[in-house]
């Protein structure tokens, strides 16, 4: 797949690194047992050590470890049984303690790597070079006064964990479904919720651009993106900003950037004009973490079977496509639920394709539609593991299915009671269907004449005069063949 | 009645000889007397009314004792300043887990004792609140009563309460016990938990006591060592019983007297004391043995890396945002941030914050503060080695007796030369107790200072009281 | 001189403490010495030694995760140069 963007001088290739900060799901904060829950009033999730009160020290939350070593573990990375936690030196507002407590030198998870796939069936693994814990900062809110800023600490440590890539995404397509793939992997692990929009999810993109075969060429920070949509246009935007600049004689500074949803351009952080000196030292106030194997290879046990381990065995067992089973595999509750179906109903193994469908055409309009994620789905795995059943034995015709299934969605009632109570069989009594085929030709006795000097097109208007008569119970195979069979006497 | 030691006290309140009230109305008085020591930064006669009024008894030693608290330890119902002007009037809503400790036996609070600013000095007078006085000094010519815990070691030799608490650092306690002649012991580092104290270098400060004697340092010392979970370098061992179990016996056991502790061109007076102190625990059936710990000479560099490097990580929250001073000028968040710490830092702060942000910075990380850990280990196995050979080590506490106060102000580095003695266990993380022992040639205190193995307090407290009751 | 007054400047900067003219030579002047004092160290062969952060030999305490769902917001803004509401107030900052 060609990456490449035309310049006027020549070919460039885009070269992109993402450090991606996930909240951690846990229920308080890294050094400090204040609640993390998103939105609450301001100031009251903050205890003490939030505040960098005088005499005030952190103490390290068990589970987030945890959460890390099981988030290093989808992502096939080497957990670290020696990590250590400094300190990150600057000063800002939103940051009480005058320095953010992280991960430097010694990270608790080393390198892994994720699976991309694309549309074509193709995939491409990015390298991971580390995933480390630390702090979050709080909240700074600039527009409310014109010469004060109000500081909200309730978000201020809160665990984060950075995931940093190898530069080896080439694309903003790539940057999406990468993005895409670690959000599917934190909520598969339930190691954080992926929301975007409420702050649990955001990256930092850092991009430069080359000829082919070049070295690396300088490379910008974007910084703070919320959404996949504008990691997407603030790379689109700066690949072409720094080819631009290039070729036009200029040379790009290593600058750190912010995005602006509104311009859809970048442009330079002014407090970042400086560099940071960090001064990353281990922190005193913590001892090293020592992992005992035993304790990381209990969290192994505890890891749900992963997207990619899923996507090969529908792909191998159940003979699904590539495309399919990365739309099944996209979310761990679709999964879950396309699982149970087959698993209550295993004479479905056969019908999987059909199940799939089932699943992502008409289920999910039907949540989209209401606005429900599938975990709240009124048609239960079972009951549509049912119709499917009631389809491929020809009880009901493909037609007819669909009517149940609406019925389904708002009644929760099981297929069968449905069809049952609405009568809704199909008709495969080859008399009954003889009966009601006589009946059409016998009303139609012109259009009969005329199928038989030649017009068979008209078999189309008989075949729908008898689904018409029989409510569409028919099943039309065997309607077929009667129709054919008694028209051509 | 006398009111001298914790102990006798202990039993006259609890046989109803005198009240808790009457007995602090006595240490009011005494301190009302000698407020030209400038010993307290805060001391309020109705908030110790206030504690009277609304006290519950409790069954321990403690109960009713009147004791001074270092004005670093957060305190819920007093200031705390630190000693500086950025927290001058800063009111913790929290109490510090060592003063909760005594809080919680009974005890009496007097006042905050004055310190040197953030804790950081050997003199008590960096303090915003101007320097302490020697309650020694001759006459017209005040002297310093070390540092940085001068206000708490002051107000014990003068008898202003009957203990005090204090933190030591690289010598923050034993030093001023030295000078002002009283007791003064810092645990092993972990002992003794840090929540609630202001924090000046995390890997070495630890609460420590004053008294005016060695029984009432093993029962203030008992009251407030123990684990605290909220302090992850809190020690989680249990905490004997030391007063009961002090045994003066010490015939069998080994002293070890390090060679490097023998300084040229310090004053003779230091090594007779020290001299004396041997002969005395040689009569006492202990061995005499030579030691050597080798690195001890590098022992303050390393600590003026490590400490000062802490340091300016630990003092980056005073930025005038949450709490304490912020100053006028404040047309923009860095512009408040350097005007509110210019303010209110004074200058030995600043120096060693400065130090410290250079040592730590792009390019110097592994020339000073690597290198300085490195060396620390070293001294550490000094130490280590050391024990293998001998149960205990004898040393002086200080370089000198006393000095006037505005001496060495002019080179920082002379001040430092005050710890040659107490930064090496301080950067080791063990116990060490100094004890008067002797007079200088102008019959100021001088101190013997006595190193254990870590959490071997017990038998600091079983020397120093043998060596307490041989002392000629 | 070790330290020239750029580089007190600069250290100053990153402690975000402002230094008065009329300091800096004094201060340069001191900063070097200690520097210079503590280079003793380069005395010392540390070649196989690993460095020492904390004396404690313990392991890290870890903290079960129970949140406490107390408002401490009084207590924390108690102490504020600034506030308004629940909210600390600062001096406007530009992004």
């Amino acid at each position: 797949m060609n990456n490449l963007i035309q310049g006027k001088t020549s070919d460039w290739e885009t070269v992109i690194g993402l450090e991606i900060h996930a909240q951690v799901k846990s229920n308080s904060k890294l050094f400090s047992s204040s609640s993390t829950k998103f939105g609450g009033s301001p100031n009251s999730q903050v205890s003490l050590v939030d505040a960098a009160m005088p005499g005030m020290l952190p103490v390290i939350n068990e589970y987030c470890i945890k959460q890390a070593i099981k988030t290093g573990l989808g992502l096939e990375a080497k957990i670290n049984s020696y990590s250590v936690f400094d300190r990150k030196n600057y000063f800002y507002a939103d940051l009480p303690q005058g320095y953010q407590i992280s991960q430097y030198k010694n990270p608790i998870v080393g390198e892994g790597k994720v699976t991309i796939d694309f549309k074509d069936g193709k995939s491409k693994d990015i390298r991971i070079i580390r995933l480390h814990l630390e702090q979050d900062a709080g909240k700074s809110i600039h527009d409310q006064n014109p010469t004060k800023t109000y500081v909200d600490l309730n978000r201020s440590g809160v665990a984060l964990m950075e995931i940093v890539s190898e530069p080896d995404i080439r694309s903003a397509e790539e940057a999406g479904l990468y993005i895409n793939k670690i959000r599917t992997i934190l909520k598969y692990l339930d190691t954080c919720d992926g929301n975007m929009q409420e702050g649990s999810l955001r990256a930092d993109v850092n991009i430069s651009v080359r000829k082919p075969g070049d070295d690396y060429g300088t490379r910008c920070e974007i910084k703070n993106l919320n959404s996949i949509k504008f990691i997407k246009q603030s790379i689109e935007y700066e690949a072409k900003r720094q080819i631009n600049l290039i070729e036009e004689g200029g040379i790009i500074e290593q600058n750190t950037l912010l995005f602006d949803a509104q311009t859809g351009k970048t442009k330079p952080m002014r407090s970042k004009e400086e560099a940071h000196d960090y001064r990353y030292f281990p922190d005193p106030d913590l001892l090293p973490l020592n992992l005992e194997k035993s304790f990381i290879e209990n969290i192994r046990k505890e890891i749900p079977e992963l997207p990619d381990e899923r996507k090969k065995k529908y792909i191998k067992a159940l003979k699904l496509s590539s495309y399919d089973s990365s739309i099944l595999t996209s979310d761990k509750d679709v999964s879950n639920y396309f699982d149970l179906v087959l698993k209550t109903h295993k004479e479905l193994k056969d019908s999987a394709k059909l199940v799939t469908n089932w699943i992502t055409s008409e289920l999910f309009s039907k949540l989209k539609k209401n606005e429900i994620t599938i975990l709240k789905s009124p048609i239960s795995a079972d009951y549509l593991g049912q119709l499917v059943i009631l389809i491929i034995t020809d009880k009901i015709s493909g037609k007819i299915a669909k009517d149940v299934f609406e019925e389904m969605f708002i009644t929760k009632k099981s297929p069968n009671n449905i069809v049952k109570e609405k009568g809704l069989a199909q008709v495969t009594n080859t008399n009954k269907i003889k009966d009601i085929v006589d009946q059409v030709l016998d009303l139609n006795k012109e259009k009969v004449r005329d199928y038989k000097s030649g017009k068979t097109k008209l078999l189309g208007f008989f075949v729908g005069q008898a689904m018409k008569l029989s409510k569409g119970k028919a099943n039309p195979k065997l309607l077929n063949q009667i129709l054919i069979n008694k028209l051509n006497k | 009645m006398e009111f001298t030691t914790i102990k006798e006290t202990s039993e006259q309140l609890k046989n109803k000889k005198i009240s808790i009230k009457e007995l602090s109305e006595i240490f009011i008085d005494r301190i009302n007397n000698n407020l030209n020591l400038n010993a307290f930064i805060y001391f309020n006669k109705e908030n110790i009314h206030h504690q009277i009024t609304s006290h519950f008894d409790k069954k321990s030693l403690l109960n009713g004792i009147p004791l001074a608290i270092k004005d670093l330890f957060c305190t819920k119902s007093m200031p705390t300043t630190a000693g500086s002007k950025i927290l001058k009037d800063f009111q913790p809503p929290y109490e510090s887990f060592v003063t909760h400790k005594l809080l919680n036996e009974g005890a009496i609070f007097l006042g905050k004792t004055n310190c040197d600013e953030f804790a950081m000095g050997s003199s008590n007078t960096t303090s915003y609140f101007g320097s302490v006085v020697n309650p020694l000094s001759l006459k017209n010519k005040p002297l310093v009563p070390g540092g940085s815990s001068g206000g708490s070691a002051a107000a014990v030799a003068a008898n202003l309460c009957l203990g005090a608490t204090g933190t030591d650092t690289g010598g923050s306690i034993r030093q001023p016990a030295s000078f002002c002649g009283v007791v003064g012991i810092k645990p092993t580092y972990g002992l003794c938990s840090r929540w609630g104290i202001v924090a000046f270098a995390s890997s070495l400060d630890q609460a420590g006591i004053f008294t005016n004697n060695v029984n009432d340092s093993a029962i203030l010392m008992q009251a407030i060592a123990g684990h605290d979970s909220h302090d992850s370098t809190s020690a989680n061992i249990k905490i004997p019983n030391y007063f009961e179990s002090i045994n003066a016996d010490l015939s069998g056991k080994t002293v070890g007297i390090p060679s490097e502790y023998h300084v040229p061109g310090i004053p003779e007076e230091i090594n007779v004391v020290w001299e004396k102190a041997i002969k005395v625990l040689e009569r006492g059936g202990v061995k005499i043995k030579n030691i050597s710990l080798p690195h001890t000479k590098y022992a303050l560099p390393a600590y003026y890396i490590i400490a000062p490097a802490e340091a300016s990580s630990n003092l980056a929250r005073y930025d005038g945002v949450k709490y304490g001073l912020r100053s006028k000028n404040n047309t923009s968040l860095d512009e408040m941030y350097e005007m509110t710490r210019s303010e209110g830092f004074g200058k030995e702060v600043k120096r060693r914050v400065l130090i410290g942000t250079y040592v730590l910075s792009a390019g110097y990380y592994d020339a000073y503060y690597l290198k300085a850990q490195k060396v620390r280990t070293l001294i550490a196995n000094d130490f280590m080695n050391a024990y293998k050979d001998c149960d205990f080590i004898l040393t002086p506490t200080t370089p000198s007796a006393a000095f006037p106060i505005g001496d060495k102000e002019d080179d920082p580095i002379k001040m430092y030369l005050n710890d040659v003695f107490t930064v090496p266990a301080s950067l080791a993380g063990i116990p060490g107790i100094s004890i008067p022992f002797g007079k200088s040639q102008q019959g100021l205190p001088l101190g013997i200072q006595l190193l254990c193995k870590h959490f071997d307090e017990q038998t600091l407290f079983n020397a120093a009281s043998y060596l307490e009751k041989n002392y000629e | 001189m070790k330290i020239d007054k750029n580089t007190t400047l600069k250290i100053a900067k990153l402690s975000r403490i402002k230094i008065d003219e009329s300091e800096i030579d004094e201060l340069s002047s001191q900063l070097s010495s200690i520097v210079d004092w503590v280079e003793q160290l380069n005395e010392v062969n540390t070649d196989t030694v690993e460095p020492l952060s904390n004396v404690s030999m313990a392991k890290l305490p870890l903290r079960k995760d129970i949140e406490n769902l107390k408002d401490n917001s009084e207590e924390v803004l108690s102490n504020a140069p600034d506030k308004l509401e629940k909210y600390f107030a600062v001096p406007k900052v530009v992004e």
